[in-house]
Parts: structure tokens; sequence; C-alpha cells
């Protein structure tokens, strides 16, 4: 019930004026871009490596296309052909779906909790440049002795030392434990962040649904990452020290490799596609004028998949002759898993049911996200069907699958999140026009590529192969060897490629323009639309408190009631007259005066802004040191860790300010 | 709206109609597409295809629902001028509770044949329909071209029966495969005869089927096992029982090749150029191991791990230069003479 409750007039305090990027020293120049510490700074130095590594492995995909157009494809050698699927596939994963979605975890989630930065931000600097450093050094293995050629999944016996007797498994191998590093570096610091540094009344069920997403990802790679280290060392003493970890001759076991890796690489799958589903539960809502369906619902789904998500690892193994208990527990465990997969789906179609749709560049990427990926759970639930799955196991079906798992699912939700928090993180507004452009080509392309896979995998054409024959019947119609389904996933690929183009163009056309992004261009619902495109260094000027869920939301609910003059309370802060507001119950309406503090009247002055330092940099450095000497001489191994003992004692004696 | 929304759904369901219809011609000629997975030829490939035919009709079924659902939902609620602020609706439990149910009942309408086919395919019957047991052969992985022993028949020397790259099994009887490695991981499918099953070094796998009419059926390995991954393929021919007792006849026992000039110019050039180094052809000195058996070569339709014809032409493109038809394959560039090319063709084709 409406109460009228006079505010006592706070004491009045003299506004300072704000430390903003142009005048603060530490945040001009090239040079303060290696020492930022800043999680905005850091976001958009992952975001933007990231990007550069899609490229990359997107022209590798362009190649591995142009190579099976057509049957007998003479474009690529048989060894170049495998080096690039091993690379488009490691690219994709680890050096671009994941750490975009850490630059998205850097940039968005302390400004959703209301924090001035990540908790350990050095650690976080730390985190980047080992990202950095790792997949450059896993791909100058180019230009050492070709790019590492064993797979994404880098199956033992053919990657130990027999089969693989040259240097690219061990850029491979050495690169992951590298860029393991930094993801368990990452997670670690996500996790304290989103545990600690919540704004006040910012209970777990009332945070973002983007920063849940983020905190079960964090527990995901803290809890996947050691299984995937384990196996790696056991193979760096395989291929450097001839122990037997794998080798069968002399009793290893290439099983473990695969159960150590897939215990790890089917966690990795919802680390993959986590972060983009919460970005699509923030996109849905606000361009339907609705809050997320069922929030708690969709909280307990994603838990429930982050803990089935450990249990179903086998079911990359149902060929390998388990037998038959084994393949039936996890059959079982992966259906298991489509039902809470599938209670997202449904509460995302009913945020959007009953409200008002707006059809933005995000919100198409969203609702693509939507429905690829219902696609592809249906593919992976006839995949759980192990007499199925024996048929379309390492076939073109499962390429396909995943597919509309990754790019449908987790690289529209990224699309999505950036066209998204675009103006948040330059401050300039995307052309909606190219945007559209830019969805529509991705889409299309999108199904031109994968849709036709189905079919080429029911038609039995087997996964990684560079070449196949006329006779095989993948490149024609009815013995008519013209434009074949592999035909038209190349000219889906291309078309994919016009989109990214596209979008290339727009970001670049609106960094030129002005910045003249509102602060809440989309009538969002959390806290970082509450703060001016792009935010000031020290983000909030006084923490924001949190009443509810959806924050910023209800505060701008409350606003314009306050406009509309409906109820009167005189309300002041730091003497100025705020307006008039309606309090619904006993409390004075805190978090609407801490929003209108934050940025008009708060003083920043008093925001702990971490120091810059070089010394996130240079213990990276150590650490990629370390492995190129695993490699070419032990000694500089050595001399990397003393360099990189000697960093992180320079690191925790340096002073923080 | 210039469609009646109900002929909307139906020009949608024509559509699809049409795709299936053009999927299943695609996919409905063996002949067209000789891995296709859907035209199951013995009984335990039908088995899969049984489980395949459900869970595809329940997936087009959630299909339609879902798809067809978000496509109203976008239509029905698109924000139109002067909406107002929509209710703010925050969730229901009753919907909740039953969209965690209606999922679950669909998978377990799944998982019951799932598991229960799962039993069925890992236990080969003891006897064949025939009433003989089945007939097993031991299937060997290599870097690239498959091995195949039939413990069951013996040479006159004493060792199993061995091939390469083409099987031979006969209709009617089950035909259990022992399936393994000695080098690096790959994977027998034949999609037309069953499901894969991975060959694991150190490791045991079984496949098991009864071919239900004669014909070639064309497979492939289907784990990376390296540079020649998409060239190691193989073809498994049914013969009804009188034609494979004649195989098994002729293919125990040393082919006995043509007696002219440039076949036996042929058999001594095979010895000199060091192809008896890795290949066996029984009835003579070459006992090599590494490569393929090639005792009766010249009845096998295919070659270089059935990628091409046997044709002479093929044959000699392959002694020419290995090299350019399989990089990195194990057979190398032996430069050989062009009058030795001919003579190892003739040589090589009349070991029937």
């Amino acid at each position: 019930m409406a109460v009228t409750i006079p505010r006592p007039a706070a004491p009045a305090a003299p506004v300072q004026a704000a430390p903003e990027y142009g005048t603060l020293p530490s945040y001009r120049g090239f040079l303060s871009w290696l020492t930022t510490v800043d999680h905005k700074r850091i976001g958009i130095l992952y975001g933007c490596t990231a990007f550069a590594f899609f490229l990359l492995g997107g022209v590798e995909a362009l190649m591995i296309r142009i190579q099976l157009a057509t049957p007998n494809g003479t474009f690529v050698s048989p060894d170049a052909f495998n080096q690039l699927f091993t690379m488009h596939g490691t690219t994709m994963i680890f050096l671009f779906v994941m750490p975009m979605s850490v630059a998205f975890f850097n940039y968005i989630v302390p400004l959703q909790i209301g924090a001035p930065d990540v908790a350990f931000p050095r650690l976080n600097a730390f985190s980047y440049w080992t990202f950095l450093f790792g997949g450059i050094f896993m791909n100058a293995s180019y230009f050492v002795d070709g790019l590492p050629d064993g797979g994404w999944f880098g199956y033992v016996p053919l990657t130990g030392p027999i089969y693989s007797p040259s240097m690219r498994i061990d850029f491979w191998m050495l690169g992951l434990q590298v860029l393991g590093v930094a993801s368990l570096a990452g997670a670690f610091n996500f996790l304290v962040t989103i545990i600690n540094m919540r704004a006040p009344g910012m209970s777990l069920m009332r945070m973002p649904i983007f920063t849940w997403n983020t905190l079960i990802t964090s527990f995901l790679l803290i809890f996947a990452f050691p299984s995937i280290t384990v196996g790696l060392i056991l193979m760096m003493f395989d291929r450097f020290f001839g122990t037997n970890f794998y080798y069968a001759p002399n009793g290893g076991d290439p099983l473990l490799w695969q159960h150590l890796f897939w215990i790890f690489g089917h966690p990795e799958v919802y680390i993959l596609i986590l972060p983009a589903m919460g970005m699509v539960s923030e996109i849905l809502p606000v361009f339907s004028k609705k809050p997320l369906f069922g929030y708690p619902f969709v909280v307990y789904a994603t838990v429930a998949i982050g803990f089935i998500g450990f249990g179903v690892w086998s079911h990359h193994m149902f060929t390998t002759g388990l037998g038959p208990i084994a393949n039936a527990f996890f059959a079982a465990s992966t259906m298991l898993i489509a039902v809470p997969t599938g209670v997202k789906i449904f509460n995302w179609m009913f945020t959007m049911q009953g409200g008002a749709i707006r059809f933005t560049t995000a919100m198409l990427f969203a609702i693509g996200f939507v429905s690829m990926f219902t696609i592809g759970g249906l593919s992976g639930v006839m995949h759980a069907v192990v007499p199925i799955d024996m048929q379309h196991q390492d076939s073109y079906f499962v390429v396909a699958h995943f597919h509309y798992v990754l790019f449908g699912g987790a690289i529209f939700g990224i699309l999505g999140g950036i066209h998204f928090w675009w103006p948040k993180f330059t401050g300039t507004m995307l052309s909606e026009k190219l945007g559209k452009w830019t969805f529509w080509l991705v889409f299309v392309g999108f199904n031109l590529t994968f849709g036709p896979m189905h079919f080429l995998g029911v038609d039995g054409m087997p996964r990684r192969i560079y070449t196949y024959s006329t006779f095989q019947g993948w490149s024609g119609w009815f013995g008519y060897d013209w434009l074949g389904w592999n035909m038209i996933c190349t000219i889906g690929a291309f078309i994919i490629a016009i989109g990214i183009l596209t979008f290339i163009y727009n970001a670049f056309h609106s960094l030129m323009g002005p910045k003249n992004a509102p602060n809440d261009p989309w009538d969002a619902a959390t806290l970082e639309w509450s703060l001016p495109s792009p935010p000031p260094v020290y983000n909030f000027r006084v923490d924001p408190v949190v009443r509810s869920r959806d924050a910023w939301w209800s505060w701008k609910r409350r606003r314009q009631a306050v406009e509309a003059g409906e109820n009167v309370a005189t309300v002041t802060l730091a003497g100025h007259e705020l307006g008039h507001v309606e309090f619904e119950e006993d409390h004075p309406s805190e978090e609407y005066l801490a929003q209108e503090a934050n940025f008009t009247h708060g003083d920043p002055s008093t925001v702990h802004i971490p120091n810059p330092s070089f010394f996130p940099l240079i213990a990276a450095l150590g650490l990629v040191t370390m492995a190129v000497g695993m490699i070419f001489s032990y000694v500089l191994a050595v001399v990397g860790f003393l360099y990189l003992i000697v960093a992180i004692g320079g690191w925790a004696m340096e002073p923080t300010g | 709206m210039p469609f009646p929304r109900a002929s909307g759904i139906g020009r949608k369901l024509l559509l699809l109609g049409l795709c299936l219809a053009v999927l299943s011609l695609l996919s409905g000629c063996a002949a067209l597409v000789p891995q296709t997975t859907v035209i199951p030829k013995t009984d335990a490939a039908r088995k899969i295809q049984d489980l395949y035919v459900l869970t595809f009709w329940l997936a087009v079924l959630v299909f339609i629902g879902t798809q067809g659902g978000l496509v109203w939902i976008l239509w029905r609620y698109r924000a139109r001028p002067g909406h107002e602020l929509p209710p703010q609706t925050h969730g229901n439990t009753v919907l909740e509770v039953g969209w965690t149910i209606a999922p679950a009942v669909v998978l377990v309408i799944l998982a019951v044949p799932t598991i229960r086919t799962i039993f069925e395919l890992e236990t080969p019957p003891t006897v064949s329909a025939n009433g003989m047991p089945p007939l097993v052969v031991e299937v060997t992985g290599k870097q690239w071209w498959w091995e195949f022993k039939y413990p069951e028949y013996k040479q006159p020397d004493g060792t199993e029966l061995t091939t390469a790259n083409e099987m031979i099994v006969p209709v009617g009887r089950t035909v259990v495969l022992h399936i393994s490695s000695d080098n690096v991981i790959h994977s027998f499918w034949v999609p037309q005869l069953t499901g894969k099953i991975d060959a694991i070094p150190n490791h045991h796998n079984e496949l098991w089927f009864t071919p239900e009419e004669a014909g070639q059926y064309f497979g492939q390995c289907a784990e990376y096992c390296g540079v020649q991954h998409a060239q190691m393929r193989m073809n498994v021919i049914a013969m009804n029982p009188p034609e494979f007792q004649a195989w098994v006849q002729r293919a125990s026992n040393p082919a006995i090749p043509e007696n002219t000039q440039l076949a036996i110019d042929g058999a001594t050039a095979f010895q000199q150029n060091g192809c008896a180094g890795c290949h066996t052809i029984a009835g003579t000195s070459a006992a090599g191991q590494v490569g393929p058996n090639l005792s009766h070569i010249g009845s096998r339709t295919m070659i270089a791990a059935s990628i091409m014809p046997n044709t002479d032409e093929n044959l000699a493109r392959w002694l020419r230069n290995p090299q350019e038809v399989k990089p990195g394959s194990g057979m190398p560039l032996l430069n050989l003479r062009p009058q030795d090319i001919d003579a190892l063709v003739e040589y090589l084709h009349s070991l029937k």
C-alpha cells in the first residue's frame, strides 16, 4: 500500500569532479593498454583478440569448404587439410568462443552486480595475456613445423610420439596447457567476484541471469579443466620422457586419454553454451518488454545442466566398446540433460509470449538462438540413442549437430550479445539496417551450410575426410555430379562470411561516427544500463542498492511514476530535490535514491581504482617461455620457470595504491 | 494479412512433405549413395533403422511443435504502434512442472527401446538363422587399409585365409567381426550392414550382422587416423552360400598366375623391386606383413583400400606413383620402369 514518507534532507556534500578516462594518465596511450587492470579494457582486449581468432578460424573453415565443395578436391593437400580442421576446431573453441565469453564476463558482470572491478584485477590482466600468448604460441607452430594435425580432440596413439613425431602436437598440447591456466585464473576470479562483490541487496536470486550463467560457467571451468590438464601432462610425459600411459604395446591404454579428455570435453560444451544462454536470457526479456519468464526455474535448469553435464561424457565414446551397461547409463543421463535444456527453451518462448516484441538485430540473433539451438538439441537427443549413434558418430550428422549448438547456439548468442551491448562497450550505436543484413545473411548462410550436413551424415559421409569420390554420392543428384549437398554447404559458408564482413563494416562505421549512444538505448533491465555509455573508469559513483530483480527496470518504473506525479513525497539528497516518490511500503526507496545519486551526485573520488601494473604481462611471458622451452630446450624451460617465480615475487611486492 | 493462417501452415506442411520426399528419394537409392545409413541390408542394421524411424518422427513432432509455437508467438506478440507496457508476468509453476514432465515422458518412450536395442546389438546370436555357428572374421585396422582374417578357413600352409579391404561374407549366416588395431585408432563402418565400432589397440570389439541379400556394400574408416584417413575405405561383398563356398575354396589356395611371358616378368619384377618386403602372395616367397595381402588381388573389385576400381589403368597409375593417388600412403614411390609396371599389372591381375 502506498504510504507517503517524508525524507530528511541529507547533509550537503560538494560534488567532486569525476576522474574520466581522458584525465587519468594511466588511461592514455599504447602503454596504458599493456598495463591496464580495468575490467572494461581487459574485456575489450579479450573481445578484439577473440574476434581476430574468429576470423582466422573462419578462414580455415572456408578453406575446408573449398576443398570439399567437389569430389577429389585439390585446393589443399591432405596434410594441410588435417591441419586446417584441427586448428579450425581448436581455434573456434579455445581461442574464440571461450575468450569471447570471457570478454562479456569482464565487461558486463562487474557492471551488472554493481562492482567497481573484478576481485583480482591484476590476475584478470594475467588471464588475458596468458590467453593471448597461448593462442599465438599454438599458431606459431605453423612457422616451425606446420600447424597441429591431431584433431581438436587429439586422440592417442595418433598424437603419441610414434605416429606424430613432429613438433606440431607439442605446440598443441603445451598451448592448451597455457590456455588452461588463463581459463582457470579467469574462472576463479569471476567466482570470487560474483560471490563477494555484489551490490548491497543483490541476493543470489536477484542476480541478473547473465551473471548466474557466468557463475555456473566458472564452476564448470574449475571442475572440468583439471581433467584435461592431467590428460595433457600424461601426454607430455609420453611424448617427451618416453612413458607409456597411452602406449598400448607396453601396457598403456589409449582409452584413458578419451575418458580424461571427455570428462573435460563435455562440460566444455556447456562452458561454451552457457554464457550465450545468459546473453539470450538478457536480450529476450528486454525486447519483449517483460521480465524473464520463470527466472528461478531458468536458474535451477542452469545449475542442473552444470551438474548433469559432468555425467554424460561417455556419450562421445559410444562406439569404443564400453559395454551395454555403461552405454545404457550414459544414454539415459544424456537424455536426462535434455529436460533442463527444454525447460530453458520453454521459458524463453514464454518470455516472449504476451510481450511486445521488437525485432532489433540483437533480438533476431536471440530468437535465432532459440530456434537453431532447439534443432541442435533434437539431433543431440538422437545421438543419445546409442544404436543411432553407432551410425551417426563421426559422420557429418554430428558435424551438423554441434554446429547447430555451437554456431546456431553459442555464436548466435555472442553476435546477439555484441549487438546488444555494443552501445555500452563503445558509446556508439550500430546501424540497425546493416545489423539486419548481418543477421539474415548469417542465418541463411548458416542453415545452408549446416542443414545439408544432416543429409550428408545420413548418407554416410564421415568427418575429417579431405576428399571423397564421385561414386559415394555426396556431390550430386541422381547420378549427376552437380550442385550436391557439399557444394551447397560451401556456398552457405561464403554467405556466412559475407554476413560477418557486413558486421565488421558496421562496426568500423559506427566507431568512426559520433559517440552519442544513450545510457539505456533499449530500455533494459540490469544495472549496467544505468551508467553512461561507455561507463566511467570507476563504474558506479556509490554502491547501488538493490531491492529487486531487474533493479534498473524497477527503478525506471518508479521514476516514471514520480514524473507522472503519482503520490507526493518530496525527496532530497545532497541538497537537491529529486522529485516525488510513491513508496509502496515502509522502505523509503533507497534503491531509487542510490540510483539517482549514482550518476548525478555521488562522489567517485572515493571509489578504489587499482593501479596499472606491468607484472601480469611479465608473468604471462614466463609461462609461455616455459612452453617454448619444453619443445626446444629444457634449459629455457627452467629459465622461464625461474623468471616466472621472480615475476610473481615482484607482483606480490608491488604496492597496489 | 496476405494469407489466412491455415493455408500458411498448410503451405509449410506441404513444403516439409516435399523436403522429406526429396530426402527419401535421395537416400532411397543405395546405388547412388552407397554408404547410406537408412537402407539396412542386415538384421542388425534393421534394428538400428527401426529405432531411427521412431526417433526421427518424434523429433519431427517436437520440431514442428516448438518452431511452430515460436513463429506463432513472434507473429502474435510483435510490438505494434501504441502498444502499452505488456503485463509483467513472472512465471507459472504449473507450466514449469508441465514442461519438465512432458519432455521426460517423451524421453522415456525413447529410452526403453534404446536400452533394449543396446543389449540386442551387444550379443550376437550363437546360432545363425541357417543353423550354422556365426562366421568369425578378424578385422585389423591399419594405416590406411583393412586386414581381414578368417580363422575358420586355413590355407594349405596352415595360415588363416587372409584378405584386405574387400571382405566376402555369406548371405543368411551371421557374421561376427572381431575388431582391433595394432597402430592408431580406427573405426569400422559399413553403414548398410550395421553401425560402427572403433578398432583400438589392446581392445577387442565386436560387431555382428546377418546379410540378407547378395550385393556389394561400401564403407570406410570413421575415426580420424592420420593423413590418409579419407581414403581408408573398404567394401563387403555378400554372396549366396554356393558362391561363397566357391570363393573360400579359391581364396584359401594359392592363385595360379597366367602363364604368359608378361606375367612371368611381372612375378620377377615383384621380387626384384622390393614388393615382397611388404606384401604377401600365397604360394610364393613373398611374405611381407607390412602392406595388404595380395594373394588374390586379381579377383578384387577395388584397389588401394577400396578407393578406385581394380582396372589395369588404375593399377598402373597406382604402381607408377602411389604418393600422387594417396599422399602419405605407406606404399612408396618405387620409380618402376614402364615395362615393369605393365608386367606387374599383368601378373597381379592374373592372381584370381
